[in-house]
């Protein structure tokens, strides 16, 4: 494509992104609906906006709004999916998917197995979070590994416009209960506009950047930091690969071991704390399967052990960052 | 037998009503002589006293009604008519249960039947009919949920996020709330401030109706006026349907904390049997109440025997129903 081609190509937001998948997934399925607090557009279409426009085109029938409770939101959802509904459930904050963790756990996730296969529960719940906007410790955290424990859940983070529209159409078509996870600060980010009917499956992973000496393994926010790296120090002849999970449970293997295997060095980076999260299961992984070929132990980078904190330098301090993530991986080029 | 003294209720659904609460006692005996035996060994939560409720309660709806019960829940399956044999074979963790053993005694789901849900978690029930009943709201399909569950639940907080979403939604649900008067070990006037849970369903605006569960003709009655209130679009009931368990929360509890009068008076005044003396009275004849007496025991022993009989699952089984797709271990 000529640069000219590509600097005239239309632009879209995230947000814009999660609202066309919804849409055009309404558009396919009548039984495709949405619930959540504030969704319709005499509310607002959604506190972000992601769901603007869409009660005016398919009625508050479908898209609707609800009081502030998690577990009545969660729990028609799941209602409704077991007699075939394919219920988007917004759930404004990650934070607030505490509140209904009886449902999301011990219902949505084990329901299929529990009934032996006689029920299935087809939701996808949409939540948005993260740090560094000044939310403070209720309104920022990270929750992914909690979902990722357990059995039953799939979990899902776009680093990108396109991918999210994607990601969010499998999930919507999914017949498992999906968690989609849109980071707050990441709503204005714009990339290039997929073409309709694009889909992203769920489970596989994407070489974000093609490299040979350090495989850098995230999904959401830690993907856009790890692209610029991967531009500074290809300066001083450091290759890394990218390796964007998108789905974090079930993760896609045989990708990131394939790119170990390659690199034999790695190092895995997500927003949230870094202890017990995502990334000592998958660095846990690659020794496991690549013991003897790594040339440095994986590396992990994630945020410090505390609650988010509101004070803008104790939220920097808080967050995992560009800084960290060079050196753990510098640190692997040295073993 | 004369139907004027028998309310509206037909004659054939009296008899039906006594043959499924007949069931739902000879099936408690003998999951309890299974248990102490050691034939069986599951948490059981006895509906011992509430065969009357269920059984009034499930013949005011159809089969394709949805139902979504609680883990003491056998006497709502039971009721619902989940086939006796299948239910067995789940509460005894074999390969031809309902779940093919992966749910077991707390979680029976049985869609044949209607039985979408049976839930270990106090109160997450409702919810979940909510989404149920929201779906028959859309599909305009006519069909009801109801969902049951015990006192104790009414002071959950999914309790109240569900009652209010039902009627501000005006979904087609019915609450039916089992008051046994404990929830666990712990007698209402300790756990509950209103004095009657009743007085719940005021707070959200819902239709709310206080029956003697144990009475065949008044909950019959009650059931029958909140599934036509919903199916015509009226919108939810709250049903608070007294009644009492006999045998404690859990199989082996031996009661300690129930007042010796007020267990004397409850068994005194035992539902099911005199729900049969009420029947006789009303001119039913005794060998055809006797007829079904047989017929149940009959088919309980074979249930018992065929869960008995059956296999366990294959290992092989966990790493399927998970996701849809086959989990590699």
């Amino acid at each position: 494509m000529s640069a000219v081609a590509k600097s005239t190509q239309k632009k879209i937001n995230f947000t814009q992104a999660v609202n066309m998948a919804m849409d055009e997934a309404m558009a396919a399925d009548e039984r495709v609906i949405l619930l959540g607090e504030d969704i319709a557009d005499a509310q607002g279409g959604g506190v972000f906006t992601a769901t603007k426009g869409l009660s005016a085109k398919y009625g508050t029938a479908r898209v609707r709004s609800t009081p502030i409770a998690e577990q009545a939101i969660l729990g028609a959802a799941i209602g409704a999916a077991l007699v075939g509904y394919r219920p988007v459930a917004e759930i404004m904050l990650m934070n607030f998917m505490t509140v209904a963790m009886d449902q999301i756990v011990n219902h949505a996730a084990k329901l299929r197995f529990m009934s032996g296969g006689q029920t299935s529960v087809p939701i996808t719940i949409r939540t948005a979070t993260g740090a560094g906007a000044g939310f403070g410790g209720q309104h920022s955290d990270m929750l992914e590994a909690w979902f990722a424990h357990v059995p039953g859940l799939k979990v899902v983070m776009a680093s990108n416009p396109a991918d999210a529209k994607g990601l969010l159409l499998s999930c919507i078509e999914d017949d498992d209960p999906c968690i989609f996870i849109e980071h707050t600060l990441a709503y204005g980010v714009s990339g290039t506009v997929p073409p309709p009917n694009y889909r992203v499956p769920l489970g596989a992973a994407s070489i974000a950047r093609e490299g040979t000496d350090v495989s850098v393994i995230g999904y959401g926010p830690a993907i856009a930091p790890a692209l610029a790296l991967a531009d500074s120090l290809q300066r001083e002849g450091i290759s890394l690969e990218v390796v964007d999970l998108r789905t974090i449970a079930p993760f896609d293997q045989a990708t990131v071991l394939r790119s170990v295997a390659k690199t034999r060095r790695a190092v895995v980076v997500h927003e949230a704390v870094r202890a017990f999260g995502v990334g000592a299961e998958i660095s846990s992984c690659i020794h496991e399967a690549l013991f003897s070929q790594l040339r440095a132990p994986v590396g992990r980078v994630g945020s410090a052990y505390c609650p988010v904190p509101f004070s803008p330098p104790l939220e920097k301090a808080y967050l995992f960052n560009r800084t960290g993530l060079e050196a753990a991986i510098r640190k692997t080029l040295t073993e | 037998m004369t139907t004027a003294n028998s309310g509206a209720i037909p004659r054939e659904v009296l008899l039906e009503i006594y043959r499924r609460a007949t069931l739902i006692r000879v099936a408690d005996e003998k999951f309890q002589k299974m248990i102490s035996s050691g034939q069986l060994q599951i948490l059981y939560y006895s509906p011992r006293g509430q065969e009357i409720l269920s059984a009034a309660l499930m013949t005011a709806i159809n089969k394709n009604d949805y139902l979504v019960t609680t883990y003491r829940g056998i006497h709502d399956q039971l009721a619902k008519g989940i086939p006796v044999r299948l239910l067995w074979a789940e509460f005894a963790g074999k390969a031809t249960g309902t779940c093919k053993g992966k749910g077991g005694p707390m979680h029976i789901t049985h869609p044949e039947s209607g039985v979408m849900v049976t839930t270990g978690i106090v109160g997450a029930g409702l919810p979940i009919a909510n989404g149920l009943a929201l779906a028959s709201q859309l599909e305009g399909d006519g069909k009801v949920t109801v969902v049951c569950f015990g006192d104790g639940s009414t002071n959950i907080g999914a309790f109240h996020e569900a009652m209010n979403l039902a009627q501000i939604w005006m979904l087609p649900v019915v609450f039916v709330c089992q008051n046994n008067l404990y929830g666990e070990h712990t007698p209402q006037a300790m756990s509950t401030g209103a004095k009657e849970l009743i007085d719940r369903a005021l707070g959200y605006g819902i239709k709310g109706v206080q029956v003697n569960g144990n009475d065949a003709f008044a909950m019959h009655a009650a059931a029958i006026e909140a599934v036509a209130r919903a199916r015509a679009g009226g919108g939810p009931t709250f049903i608070e349907a007294k009644t009492f368990r006999f045998l404690g929360h859990l199989l082996g509890d031996d009661s300690h904390y129930i007042p010796t009068q007020e267990m004397a008076a409850a068994k005194a005044a035992d539902p099911l049997p005199a729900y049969r003396r009420d029947l006789v009275s009303r001119g039913v004849d005794e060998p055809v109440l006797s007829a079904i007496d047989a017929e149940i025991g009959t088919q309980v022993e074979d249930a018992a025997q065929y869960a008995l009989d059956s296999p366990y699952p294959d290992s092989r089984e966990i790493r399927f129903d998970v996701l849809k797709s086959e989990i590699a271990l």
